[in-house]
């Protein structure tokens, strides 16, 4: 392990030497820390990787995100916690290596056509359809809370193939061209006011059966891959005490003395230590997996950093008092994706509502934790061994 | 030593004191020790002693002990947690092993204390699991010792260590004697007594800075090692419930199968996760301050530790009871068993609001704006 770590960091410094992050554009310094094998370092050599242990991939990050390189998983979120991942465990033979540059370079964005009106929590139940014509799919239907779909180029889909199979069964897994015809994306304006999410209309879009990933009716598998890598990359936290929403609460508390009680100051400790006990917890995850896939050991960060948000910032209205009536602008801006987590306070406030919801909601990830982890058993399901076409809806 | 990483040996160390404990101490043991006078079996207690050689595993070399480390201690204590080991763990092996060791030299009582052959107890009081010399309520005079310290956790010791004004600050003196009053506690297997010393003798072995430091190390170490033991009681109970909503049928099915009821545990499995974490760290912690190698604040370190683990532990006995439904409360289930020592836990070394306050005095109290957060002035 350590002749690994050693190597990588040469690596790195190696790049950072013959591309330098202040003068190198992102994409170009980003393409040679994917030829380098350090887009990430457990990936197989020629596909952005070196075939070593996940947990040495902070090597490499530090010493080239130390000398000022772009940090790609906030250029590319999805198609580097997420996308990367899913392609390299399912996509047919050729397809990684053609989409992983792109991807890791940030030439082309990702984002991922999972959730619709009629399928949140309950994901297997998805409606949108996908019909084979000869070699390729003919898809049609909506899908919704899509961020970034106006930037992507691609996107992660699942569909369904099998109607007449149990909802789980029959599902496919595909990888769709955002500028393909019949794809249409339309802003969606949240509670802030803002629009980081997009409804995504598909309407007779056609996807190559090379862009399949997996098995047809396996979709279900494939999404597994997808979702573990995303709540890993959302639960992932900071690494630094005292950083993330805790901080603009401490920031807060500092900045207005003359607003401190001792409720409210015990109130802050209690919430300071949670998070310190999540940022701890996430660390001592991430020795105990220095190899393999993530596991749902990410539900638990991803439960817990989101309740945590909500409370920093419902203790951060109450310490501002009159104050947190007050609000910055509900007119629709040209967003940028995380923007709402940038602005003013009570911005942050109403955007933490959506931690609970997104990417999983909290009684689902209780489930997890129930299920997956403690092995309860499973709940009883009015659709079990059902045709999803027979499965009521609404 | 990488943090939050055990090696194959503590690992060995864990499944041997395990298997020890489940053989010789198990829960029916447990109920038949605090049922006694003295609450525990010295002839089990002396075998974890000298046959296991689990009671001073971070007693270094030059003073007679086996070089270990605090991980190894806090692994070990992680498993008396978890099985309510009867007897004096927490003055022998948590308080009073610490500030032997801190004071170096080697001591025959140590040795005794180490091998399980005689037992000891720390009769200082603390202010929320710090040191402070105000509250020290004994006095010594002429070298005999007069005062009465209240509530000290194994307080029946052979061996007390106690704290007391002298001419040149305050002394930690061993004293063998002084009446030794045993109160009725809430947690059985945990005993408490009231130490009356009427010119009782003791034997010197630190005034001022020394003694200080000896009391503040044991403190700290004691805090580390009583979060580990909350740990592996709370793990426990986890286990217990889990099991029980596995099996246990309602309506048709098991009562774990209810979202109500899962949850619950969820939040349990969570709450023991945060609590390990923070537990381990303030032991590694310990550990490095020791080796002399930069690393968090071992003052801070322990607070969150006990901010988080007495809770955690408290929160999810008081779960266990629930999620059990009426066995739960009932005496023949060994929950109550963890209820009390939870509660008990909880307000040795400081509460965890006691800690809270700690942490804000070290983190909120010194913040510092840097003005870049942005609140919208309408």
């Amino acid at each position: 392990m350590d002749d690994h770590s050693e190597l990588i960091e040469k690596t790195a410094r190696e790049v950072v030497e013959t591309h330098d992050p202040q003068s190198t554009p992102p994409r170009e310094f980003l393409g040679a820390v994917y030829d380098a094998g350090l887009a990430w370092v457990h990936f197989p050599v020629g596909l952005g990787g070196l075939g070593v242990s996940r947990g040495l991939q902070a090597h490499a990050d530090e010493v080239l995100q130390g000398a000022g390189g772009p940090i790609a998983f906030s250029l590319n979120p999805i198609g580097q916690g997420m996308a990367a991942p899913t392609l390299l465990e399912h996509a047919q033979p050729g397809l990684a290596a053609e989409l992983l540059r792109p991807l890791a370079t940030t030439e082309h964005i990702w984002c991922q056509l999972f959730s619709e009106p009629g399928a949140g929590s309950d994901l297997a139940g998805l409606a949108t359809s996908a019909v084979q014509d000869g070699e390729e799919w003919v898809v049609n239907g909506q899908k919704v809370w899509t961020s970034l779909a106006h930037l992507a180029r691609y996107a992660l889909l699942l569909a369904r193939t099998d109607p007449e199979q149990p909802k789980h069964r029959g599902l496919t897994y595909f990888v769709l061209d955002m500028q393909a015809p019949g794809v249409e994306t339309r802003p969606l304006r949240q509670m802030t006011g803002q629009a980081e999410f997009n409804e995504v209309y598909l309407s007779d879009a056609r996807i190559p059966d090379t862009h399949r990933l997996g098995a047809v009716g396996n979709g279900w598998r494939v999404a597994m891959t997808t979702l573990m890598n995303e709540r890993s990359a959302i639960g992932g936290g900071s690494s630094v005490r005292g950083a993330g929403a805790i901080a603009d609460a401490v920031e807060l508390w500092a900045r207005r003395p003359e607003l401190h009680t001792a409720v409210l100051r015990d109130k802050l400790a209690a919430l300071w230590t949670r998070a310190e006990a999540q940022r701890l917890t996430s660390a001592r995850a991430g020795r105990a997996a220095t190899s393999g896939s993530p596991g749902p050991e990410g539900s638990i960060a991803k439960l817990v950093s989101a309740e945590l948000n909500q409370h920093v910032y419902e203790f951060c209205m109450e310490l501002l008092g009159p104050e947190a009536a007050l609000y910055g602008s509900y007119e629709l801006h040209d967003v940028k994706r995380g923007e709402d987590y940038r602005g003013p306070v009570q911005q942050r406030f109403l955007r933490s509502r959506a931690n609970t919801i997104e990417g999983g909601t909290s009684e689902v990830l209780r489930n997890i934790l129930g299920e997956r982890i403690l092995g309860l058993p499973g709940d009883l399901r009015a659709d079990s061994g059902k045709a999803w076409k027979d499965i009521p809806r609404g | 030593m990488v943090e939050f990483v055990f090696s194959e040996e503590q690992q060995d160390l864990r499944r041997g004191v395990r298997q020890f404990l489940a053989e010789r101490s198990d829960e029916a043991a447990v109920r038949r020790l605090m049922d006694t006078d003295i609450g525990y079996d010295p002839a089990i207690w002396s075998r974890l002693g000298g046959e296991l050689g689990v009671l001073g595993l971070a007693v270094p070399e030059a003073l007679g002990g086996v070089g270990g480390t605090l991980v190894d201690q806090a692994v070990v204590a992680e498993e008396f947690g978890a099985a309510l080991t009867p007897g004096p763990v927490f003055g022998t092996v948590s308080l009073a092993i610490p500030a032997l060791v801190s004071l170096g030299g080697a001591d025959d009582l140590l040795t005794a204390l180490v091998e399980g052959t005689r037992t000891a107890a720390l009769a200082v009081p603390d202010r929320a699991g710090r040191f402070d010399a105000g509250l020290v309520t004994v006095t010594e005079s002429d070298g005999a010792l007069t005062g009465e310290v209240r509530q000290v956790v194994d307080g029946s010791a052979d061996v007390l260590l106690v704290a007391a004004r002298t001419g040149s600050g305050v002394g930690l003196f061993a004293v063998e004697g002084g009446e030794r009053i045993p109160l009725s506690t809430l947690d059985s297997t945990r005993r408490q007594a009231t130490v009356r010393l009427h010119a009782a003798e003791g034997r010197l072995l630190a005034t001022g800075a020394g003694a200080e430091r000896a009391i503040t190390h044991a403190f700290r170490v004691g805090a580390a090692l009583l979060a580990t033991e909350q740990v592996g009681g709370a793990q426990k109970l986890v286990d217990l419930t889990v099991a029980y909503a596995g099996t246990r049928l309602q309506f048709g099915r098991p009562i774990g199968s209810f979202q109500a009821v899962k949850h619950r545990c969820a939040d349990m499995l969570v709450l023991v996760e945060h609590a390990r974490s923070t537990a381990y760290h303030a032991v590694w912690t310990l550990q490095d301050a020791s080796d002399g190698s930069a690393g968090d604040d071992p003052d801070l370190a322990v607070s969150i530790a006990q901010a988080t683990c007495s809770e955690a532990y408290q929160r999810v006995a008081l779960d266990t009871v629930q999620l059990h439904g009426g066995i739960g409360f009932t005496w023949e289930h060994p929950t109550h068993l963890y209820v009390k020592r939870s509660v008990t836990d909880a307000a040795l070394l400081g509460s965890a609001a006691a800690h809270r306050e700690h942490i804000a005095a070290t983190v909120l109290d010194t913040a510092v704006s840097d003005g870049a957060l942005v609140v919208a002035a309408g």
